[in-house]
């Protein structure tokens, strides 16, 4: 047999360098005591190391960080089976990425278990305030982990509380902390001082709980029993376990109270009253738009997307519904096809600024894809249902043109479904009785093909050069 | 309980005449208890090596378990339970007799540092009642989140409520401090709000939604001297609905999930059975909180998000509109569309297999991972994490095939409890 002696602390280092060299001989797994202070000395003596054989040695970064892991497992034959792994490693470089592997899935469950329990360590440690009487606040904690982890879990500590000394004792070893982490052997389980602080935590642990959900279940999976003797406040749990169904049955009992005579005044000062008396301001229709209930669209969309310009504009703009940008920011005409739009019309001449840019139908209509919302054209109904507040605007500001982009708003406004494309470049007449240019939409010519989308944008450009030619005129 | 005992409430004061920081801490925790969230994960990476406190390493930590089964990650308090609004499901509400309180800035400050050098929380999650305005609120728990940072340069997690009518100003300022920000949608149904809720307006809690994704994705935008602009709630945003307190079907409460998550880019929706709260309003009498239905409803909600599940296909499963209770909503999706099974392990796609009851997510990647190296059989499913027990009639392995199994009329029978009789009185 061939003994390796491995260090309390260090540990993996010591066997990364002695396996290296002894893979290199390729010494056979069983051949090899992996030892450490509790290891009885060998029966018959040891064989001595040899030295280093021919073979090259390769380990994958993925195995390495395993076996960096694994090295923390309470079982002493952790460092035989990684030093079986690194041998198997030489000539199968891929077993150890096979999940249905016997060993691959032993090593994977081994460090599973390690994290788990450095994470344990990280969420469960208690410090205990030190007297003290230099600069920096000095803490201290037991900690009783189910592996080896002082080495690995403490790092984490040392980033968290720079600015305080600290240490955990811990039957492995004691690590100290006062600007680096030192490592020392263990010793008896220290006594700390009352902490003020403590006392604090068990009435908010007692308090954060809700009575009316017992889930023990779920408690006890995420903090496991062998952990409760880290954790002063889980006393409390039986108590408030007990206590629990007749705090229950005490809310249901005691049922509903007259409210203080304040709250009724209170109330009342606050609470507004929906104003539904028809409007007459522009601004009135909005506050009243903005609670807009006609149709099911707002239970989906964010907000309602009033109409923004010039309220005594001569020209009226009116798009189908607002997208996705508008949506979100409340306001018409901000997204891709609402930039082609402002730009187009600059080009023309015309003002978005001196003109009233509003929707058929003020709320967004979509179908939630993961992430996305998709844009869906809004129905016959939801434009009927949102004519009731265009019409407000359309009264309000009493155009002289208005442009209808695309088939709802035309739909809208003239009560004619019948296609677009003989109709566009055209002046009908609205419902109102007012005249009404027809047009392309613009998201339209963002989604047709290159060559047809050149032709709209075109014909869309005409289409307002002639509405900024019939304001002049 | 030592120092700590109980009041006729049933809250856990100590008993003293003045009411002390102890007291006060009773009350402000008792009184946010009824928000689910408590996650500190997935904000940026840093620690305090290079001053102040603390740190956050994209993992989150429950630091320890209540026994309602949730989990105490951070140190989650009301800044004062006074509210001028009056939610019949709250038990801040104006009308509600509940003992009042209210810490000061430096109180919070305290307590979050204490706590966290003691390394029980992961920081905080500062809720409040609304006390005068919105913005007199906002601007308290913006206070309290700029001391922590600023002044103490605290690292470690901060989520802050946000108040929907709060101006767009002060949750600008919210969001250079805070991790998180969150808004409760309250309920899942607009009518509902409007009726139990009558202060709050469901437009308004989803324009700050709106405002909040905004605010992310202009701070991920570089300027155009090519400098970022400062990290904004890095750790996004949540958000909150009470199940059981209205007439909503789990439906209607996944399409709203749905619809949030699409808009707003939530990281998560919390559901939360509604509560018997103490002194509770005649508007909404108490019912046991419907547990088995919140588990249900977050099943699902991972569905939608990790396993590629449209809210309306876990709806159609179920014609009454409500989860089955008795087994989970992806074995129940399959039962309901047997025919695209049984799944071949050893071929189906990624997408397939995550359809596949008793596979998750994990097990999932080490299948694809595995069959690359050959033959999956049964007992490398079991190894591999698989729940062969649910998995058996809707996959074919080299070892394994149902057989008449996938269409068996008695398919549900096998996976749900069975039957209890009732206890006689």
């Amino acid at each position: 047999m061939i003994r390796i002696d491995l260090p309390r602390f260090g540990g993996f280092g010591a066997w990364r360098d002695a396996a290296r060299q002894l893979a290199t001989g390729r010494i056979d797994p069983a051949q090899v005591t992996w030892a450490d202070d509790g290891t009885p000395p060998e029966l018959f003596g040891a064989d001595p190391v040899p030295p280093p054989g021919p073979h090259p040695v390769a380990a994958t970064k993925d195995f390495l960080s395993l076996a960096q892991t694994v090295a923390s497992h309470s079982d002493p034959e952790r460092w035989a089976l990684l030093y079986t792994a690194l041998i198997r490693l030489q000539d199968n470089r891929g077993f150890i990425t096979n999940p249905a592997d016997p060993l691959t899935d032993r090593l994977s469950r081994m460090a599973k278990s390690v994290r788990r329990d450095i994470h344990k360590m990280h969420a469960f440690v208690r410090f205990h305030e030190l007297p003290g009487d230099g600069p920096r606040r000095s803490f201290g904690a037991w900690f009783e982990p189910e592996h080896l982890i002082l080495e690995a879990a403490t790092p984490f500590f040392a980033r968290r509380f720079a600015d305080m000394d600290w240490l955990i004792a811990t039957p492995e070893g004691i690590a100290r902390f006062d600007g680096a982490i030192t490592y020392a052997p263990p010793a008896s389980r220290p006594d700390f001082p009352a902490d003020a602080s403590h006392a604090l935590w068990h009435t908010y642990f007692a308090n954060i709980f809700n009575p009316a959900r017992i889930k023990t279940d779920a408690m006890r999976s995420e903090m496991p029993r062998k952990y409760w003797k880290n954790l002063p406040e889980t006393a409390l749990i039986p108590e408030m376990l007990a206590d629990a169904p007749r705090r229950v049955q005490a809310m249901r009992d005691a049922g509903a109270t007259d409210a203080a005579a304040f709250a009724a005044r209170v109330t009342a000062r606050i609470r507004q009253i929906p104003d539904d008396t028809p409007p007459e301001t522009l601004e009135a229709a909005r506050e009243q738009a903005l609670r807009c209930t006609r149709c099911d669209l707002c239970h989906a969309a964010t907000q309602t997307v009033w109409g923004e310009g010039d309220p005594a504009a001569a020209l009226m703009i009116v798009g189908e519904a607002p997208g996705d940008h508008e949506d979100l920011q409340g306001r018409p005409f901000v997204g891709p096809a609402g930039q082609l739009l402002r730009q187009t019309m600059d080009q023309a001449g015309l003002d978005p600024a001196q003109a009233w840019m509003t929707n058929a139908v003020k709320h967004f209509k979509f179908t939630p894809r993961g992430k996305r919302r998709i844009h869906q054209n809004p129905a016959a109904g939801e434009i009927r249902h949102c004519k009731w507040w265009l019409d407000i605007e359309r009264r309000m500001i009493a155009p002289r043109l208005t442009v209808a982009l695309g088939a709802t708003a035309a739909f809208s406004l003239t009560g004619n479904r019948s296609p677009l494309t003989p109709r566009r470049g055209k002046l009908e007449t609205t419902l109102d009785g007012g005249p009404v240019l027809i047009t392309w939409h613009p998201s339209l010519i963002l989604r047709l093909d290159p060559a047809p989308a050149a032709a709209a944008r075109e014909q869309f450009a005409a289409d307002l050069s002639e509405a900024a030619r019939l304001m002049a005129a | 309980m030592g120092a700590v005992e109980r009041n006729t409430a049933g809250t856990y004061i100590p008993a003293m005449a003045v009411r002390t920081l102890q007291q006060k801490l009773a009350i402000l925790s008792d009184a946010a208890k009824y928000d689910a969230s408590c996650a500190s994960s997935g904000t940026t990476r840093r620690d305090s090596r290079a001053g102040g406190i603390g740190s956050t390493e994209g993992m989150g930590i429950c630091h320890a378990y209540t026994p309602d089964g949730r989990c105490i990650s951070l140190l989650k308090i009301l800044m004062t339970n006074f509210c001028i609004f009056d939610c019949a499901y709250c038990i801040n509400r104006v009308s509600s007799n509940v003992e009042r309180a209210r810490f000061t800035p430096e109180e919070v400050v305290s307590l979050t540092l204490e706590f966290y050098r003691r390394n029980m929380i992961e920081g905080l999650f500062l809720s409040s009642g609304i006390i005068r305005s919105p913005d007199e609120t906002m601007s308290q728990m913006v206070r309290i989140a700029r001391m922590l940072r600023v002044d103490h340069g605290f690292k470690g997690y901060i989520h802050l409520k946000t108040i929907p009518d709060a101006s767009p100003d002060l949750v600008a300022q919210a969001g250079l401090f805070a991790d998180r920000l969150s808004v409760n949608i309250e309920l899942p149904q607009d009518a509902s709000i409007r009726e139990l809720a009558p202060e709050k307006r469901p437009e308004t809690i989803r324009a700050a939604m709106a405002d909040v994704r905004l605010s992310r994705e202009a701070a991920k935008e570089k300027t155009l001297t090519g400098k970022r602009p400062p990290r904004f709630a890095p750790a996004g945003q949540s958000t909150q609905m009470i199940i059981g307190a209205d007439a909503a079907t789990d439906r209607d409460i996944l399409k709203t999930s749905a619809n949030l998550y699409s808009g707003y880019d939530l990281k998560r929706v919390y559901y939360s059975a509604f509560s018997p709260i103490p002194d509770s309003s005649a508007a909404l009498p108490l019912i046991k909180p419907p547990l088995m239905r919140e588990h249900r409803l977050y099943q699902a909600d991972w569905l939608m998000r990790f396993y590629g599940f449209e809210a309306d296909e876990i709806g159609a499963a179920h014609p009454s509109g409500f989860l089955d209770l008795a087994i989970d909503p992806k074995l129940s999706w399959a039962l309901a569309n047997r025919a695209q099974f049984p799944v071949d392990v050893a071929r189906a796609s990624r997408e397939m297999l995550l359809r596949v009851p008793g596979f998750g997510t994990k097990t999932v990647t080490r299948i694809l991972a595995a069959r690359r190296n050959g033959p999956v059989r049964y007992a490398d499913l079991l190894r591999m994490g698989a729940i062969m027990s649910k998995a058996q009639p809707f996959v074919t392995l080299p070892d394994w095939h149902p057989g008449a199994l996938t269409d068996s009329a008695s398919l549900r029978a096998r996976f749900a409890p069975k039957p209890e009789q009732l206890q006689l009185l």
